[in-house]
């Protein structure tokens, strides 16, 4: 059984038990337009929650993605750089980029769910 | 005003319909006691036949290279350029553009910069070149800060082969950002042992070939030991010419190569404005400084390119950029691409034979005018002279009598105690007379 | 029988129809033109030389082997090749250019001709000093007039552009900090948010931290926004002026005070100088360091993306800490100081090789003499002049983001006028060239959506102004009459239509290489 939780800088983590798929929503793909390149973390490092965790960019602009939440990252998804489009065409499945372990579980309670992000997200565009 | 087109009954009709009464009523906005009120202590307007007098004296008080045997090198050689160059560089579809950031009307901008980027690519023997910086030395700065941010380490070991103002610049610019720079001591003779420097601090080494001395330096040795510490080795050189005929930098494990382009197409300037090339592997792409030109296609599928990768710079990523420069060098570019256009591979090797020809039979020449000892083994057009005199007066001398016989090494770096060497370089512009002209007031000024 | 009736004169009757394409892809003038590397041969050569006589080789063994892969061209086709790109691009000499902050004026090719003197352009930088003092004369000269129309103290020339300038500028005033012992301190740069990109990441470069001043709601800095952020760690502000919205700081006398008052210093980006030559000098101001984009202000060519160059005026206090090399008065005439080490002052070392960009310094200093002092205060009058009579000409269709008041020489206006019309600013600007137009700059500053930035220059004619204010109505009305299509696939009538940006970052292409061998049908 897995949630999703989100940030207002328009990141998701799909959380499964203590580990949990980071992303970027779908709202957050369609305001960057057409990715084409992603920074990923190594393996192994440590984030803290609202550091810089990775880096997406499009043609005309590139944006921080920060950690949900803190942690370890376990697996960043290695397909992206060759098929960055899958960020624009798959934010939530194909266009994940990483994968950690939760350090804090208690943080997630200071994220946004599904019908409040859908909410803000309705307020801010 | 020739320059200007609007009269003053313009001037008055267009007040009129911004509605405003006078020109300074426009500039409002500037505190009232800071509005100059009268001209400033600057000469009147001018006619082109008093200008042209003005600077055309100013002009003449200098010694123009091509009016005397001419030997002068150490990072800007006196070439001959043909006059196609000059011609293309100034239509003004060419001179009066901007960097093209309105591709369908720039593809002309836009398309001699692929060409130029694959021309400094081939050249090198690397994978990828940039669309030029502003010189080599500034080149090599920025290949500094590349290696800094691609290995994350912050310690640049430079050769003491680095022309001495390359150097200068890395280390200007190390300070100021806090970074370590371990510089070698001057090295006439090429055999420092650059290997006992590289660490596993060290995020790169910087080795010149042909070196300011003129020395050519294989590379290779080098390249494995910085590849087995972490580091990166990046190549440099100041005379593009020697790429016709020596061993390219990418063929000796250089990750990144910077040098000056001024060779191929441009004059000597006094010193700019140069061309810088920058070159370095694909896997460093999007860590590389400098302005990117890609190929696509348009709505209808047609070929065109456009500046790419524009992520990494500054108008996008302000404090995060790659780099804070925002030109490359347009025009100079273009005269490199042109002259290297008209030259090919068979015209640049042969111009480069005729170089290396030229050189050695200078070196030769000098080495029978008693005192004097060519100490540089293997070069391309440059070498060194050890004088039984101050270089820095000998050079003074030769000038009176009319040779322009090269670079004090002192002029270069005051203290590194070579007051006795004498850069010497040879080009395709030099004659059999020049030489002799050379020698006998080389034995003239020993005697 | 001679053929009395010879070729028709008339335009004929043939119906004018729609483009039915040519064999070759060209139409006409506009013609397309394969790369070097496809048209060019390996054996080919456009340069005579004869080979070297026999010499025995002094390259140890390091010679180069095998193709390098360049392939050359005859002189001809050369010619033919680079004058067929020439053809595609726009130029100041083509049409009016007006983009914003970009200062695109008129280029005289006296300069250019100057500029090529072999005194000047056929001398080497490391020859004896005593073989070029004229060289080292006009250095001399353009100092002198870069700090008389400034107000400065002295000048940095030697940096190579403006983001070079500005470089060097940061480092004046680092140095100046580091020698008052304050370098662990002040480590915090102020930069306003419709500041040029280059400033936050000249300031990054070397180490500052960046922090960001709040635009006021009319698009300028006050005073108040800039005390709020003030502090003992406070190194410095870099503020453009005029700024980036084209209007003239107000309140710049008082926050320079409120920096100096707190040991800090001002850097000026000074892009937009060309607003208020012989009109205001920065100096009196309380300006402590300002790059000059010679290739902006004093007409030197923009080259299709350079050469430029951006010498900086430094103030009494940041003076002694200008970089090497500079020229001072000698024994024997001018001579220049090289090595910080030989210095009476405390240059901060060294920004390049050699003594920057000679072939700029030649020609600013022959747009300035043409000029004079009269004639570069009436450039910047005229200059400012234009704008505002664009402004005027587009008042009410267009929208300005500050309300309806005068500007400097370049005029702002936002798309908020354009909303629900389906047309962006990006197709506006598309558009545009159609109409035989470069684009303004668009999307900057940031601080203003959509930004569309107009900067004629004092180069335009009333007529060739009149004409550009009576298109952009015209384009203006046509979106706001739901005419989408005009702009949304525009340009129609460039060499290429719009190009594919994404597709060239996904999979950058940079340079040429070999097509695979296309595979011939068998069958």
């Amino acid at each position: 059984m897995s949630t999703t939780r989100y940030t207002k800088d328009h990141e998701y983590i799909r959380v499964d038990g203590d580990t949990g798929i980071v992303g970027i929503t779908d709202y957050a793909q369609s305001q960057l337009g057409d990715v084409v390149y992603v920074e990923l973390p190594e393996a192994g490092k440590a984030l803290e929650k609202g550091g810089e965790a990775a880096v997406v960019e499009s043609v005309k602009a590139a944006s921080e993605v920060y950690a949900p939440v803190s942690g370890e990252v376990l697996e960043v998804n290695g397909d992206l750089e060759a098929a960055p489009a899958a960020i624009n065409e798959d934010p939530a499945g194909a266009g994940w980029f990483m994968k950690i372990k939760i350090g804090n579980a208690s943080e997630l309670d200071e994220l946004m769910s599904e019908e409040d992000y859908q909410a803000y997200v309705k307020s801010i565009s | 005003m020739r320059y200007l087109p609007l009269s003053p009954d313009d001037r008055s009709e267009m007040l009129a319909k911004i509605g405003v009464d006078t020109i300074d009523d426009l500039f409002a906005d500037v505190p009232a006691e800071k509005l100059l009120t009268e001209p400033l202590d600057l000469p009147r307007r001018k006619g082109e036949m008093e200008v042209e007098r003005i600077l055309g004296r100013m002009a003449g008080r200098n010694v123009a290279a091509s009016t005397v045997p001419f030997f002068v090198g150490a990072g800007a050689y006196k070439h001959h350029v043909p006059a196609t160059v000059d011609h293309v560089i100034q239509r003004s579809e060419f001179l009066t553009s901007y960097t093209p950031y309105q591709p369908e009307i720039a593809q002309g901008t836009l398309q001699y910069l692929f060409e130029f980027q694959t021309q400094v690519a081939a050249l090198t023997g690397m994978d990828v070149a940039n669309a030029s910086m502003y010189d080599g030395s500034t080149a090599a700065g920025e290949a500094v800060l590349m290696a800094h941010r691609v290995t994350k380490r912050r310690k640049a070991v430079l050769s003491g082969g680095l022309h001495p103002h390359y150097a200068d610049v890395v280390e200007t610019l190390s300070h100021m950002s806090g970074d370590k720079v371990v510089s070698l001591p001057a090295d006439p003779r090429a055999d420092e042992d650059i290997l006992a420097a590289i660490d596993d601090e060290t995020s790169c080494v910087v080795v010149q070939t042909p070196d300011v001395f003129g020395n050519l330096r294989d590379l290779t040795k080098i390249a494995e030991k910085a590849h087995a510490h972490g580091a990166l080795l990046i190549a440099a050189f100041t005379e593009v010419m020697s790429l016709g005929l020596v061993k390219p930098p990418g063929a000796m494990g250089a990750d990144i190569v910077v040098g000056e382009g001024q060779s191929i197409g441009n004059s000597l300037n006094f010193g700019g404005p140069y061309v810088g090339l920058f070159a370095a592997r694909q896997k460093f792409v999007r860590q590389m400084p400098g302005r990117l030109c890609g190929e696509t296609v348009d709505a209808e599928g047609k070929r065109g390119f456009v500046l790419t990768l524009s992520t990494r710079e500054q108008h996008i990523r302000r404090d995060k950029a790659t780099s804070n420069i925002c030109t490359n060098s347009g025009l100079c570019c273009l005269a490199f691409t042109i002259h290297m256009t008209l030259l090919g591979q068979v015209g640049l090797q042969r111009l480069a034979r005729v170089n290396h020809a030229n050189a050695v039979a200078l070196a030769d020449a000098l080495a029978t005018v008693p005192g004097v000892e060519v100490i540089t083994g293997a070069f391309f057009n440059e070498f060194t002279l050890k004088l039984p005199k101050d270089a820095a007066k000998v050079v003074e001398a030769l000038a009176d009598k009319g040779v322009l016989g090269g670079v004090p090494y002192s002029r270069l770096a005051p203290d590194a105690d070579c007051d006795d060497l004498l850069l010497v370089a040879s080009t395709e512009v030099n004659t059999d007379d020049d030489r002799a002209a050379y020698v006998a007031a080389l034995k003239e000024v020993l005697a | 029988m001679l053929n009395r009736q010879g070729r028709p004169t008339s335009a004929g009757d043939g119906a004018i129809t729609a483009d039915t394409g040519t064999f070759t892809g060209n139409r006409a003038l506009m013609q397309e033109e394969a790369l070097i590397f496809e048209s060019g041969r390996y054996e080919t050569t456009g340069v005579d030389f004869d080979e070297p006589e026999n010499f025995s080789p002094r390259l140890g063994d390091l010679e180069r082997e095998g193709d390098i892969g360049l392939p050359g061209l005859s002189e001809p086709e050369a010619m033919r090749h680079f004058v067929r790109l020439s053809q595609k691009n726009y130029g100041i000499d083509t049409g009016l250019f007006p983009l914003g902050s970009c200062t695109m004026k008129h280029n005289a090719r006296l300069n250019e001709r100057m500029a090529r003197l072999p005194g000047f352009a056929d001398v080497h930088p490391l020859q004896p000093v005593s073989s070029v003092q004229g060289a080292l004369e006009l250095m001399d000269e353009l100092s002198r007039y870069l700090v008389t129309l400034t107000g400065m103290t002295s000048v940095a020339l030697s940096p190579k552009a403006g983001a070079h300038g500005e470089l060097c500028g940061m480092m004046a005033i680092k140095a100046a900090i580091d020698a008052k012992g304050e370098g662990e301190t002040r480590r915090t740069v102020l930069v306003p948010e419709s500041a040029h990109g280059t400033n936050p990441a000249t300031a990054a470069l070397i180490g500052f931290k960046v922090k960001t001043v709040p635009a006021d709601t009319d698009g300028t800095v006050r005073v108040q926004a800039v005390k709020d952020l003030i502090g003992p760690d406070t190194a410095a502000i870099m503020l453009t002026n005029p700024n980036t919205c084209g209007l003239f700081e107000p309140e710049i006398v008082e926050i320079a005070q409120a920096l100096h008052d707190a040991g800090a210093y001002f850097y000026c980006d000074g892009a937009n100088f060309n607003a208020i030559v012989g009109k205001a000098r920065p100096g009196d101001l309380g300006v402590d360091a300002m790059h000059i984009n010679l290739h902006k202000t004093f007409s030197t060519p923009h080259g299709g993306g350079g050469p430029g160059s951006g010498p900086v005026v430094l103030s009494q206090r940041l003076a002694p800490y200008a970089p090497v090399p500079f020229v001072i008065p000698g024994a024997e005439g001018l001579t220049l100081v090289e090595h910080e080490q030989y210095a009476e002052e405390k240059p901060f070392g060294r920004i390049t090789a050699f003594h920057g960009q000679m072939g700029m310094y030649v020609r600013a200093l022959s747009y300035m003499l043409s000029h004079g002092s009269d004639g570069m205060k009436q450039a910047s009058e005229d200059a400012v002049l234009n704008a505002n009579y664009i402004r005027a000409g587009l008042r009410g269709l267009m929208s300005q983001p500050f309300g309806d008041k005068p500007c400097m020489h370049e005029a702002l206006f936002d798309d908020s006028w354009l909303k629900d019309t389906g047309v962006s600013t990006l197709d506006f600007a598309k558009a545009m060239i159609d109409e035989g137009y470069h684009p303004m700059t668009m999307y900057f500053p940031l601080v203003v959506h959509g930004a569309m930035l107009v900067e004629p220059t004092e180069s335009e004619s009333k007529s060739s102004l009149d004409l550009f204010v009576a298109a952009m109505r015209d384009l203006a009305q046509a979106a706001k009459r739901g005419e989408t299509e005009r702009f949304t696939g525009a340009p129609y009538h460039a060499p290429r239509k719009r190009l594919d940006e994404t597709r060239a970052a996904r999979q950058p292409i940079l340079r040429w290489t070999p097509r695979e061998p296309v595979r011939e049908a068998a069958e």
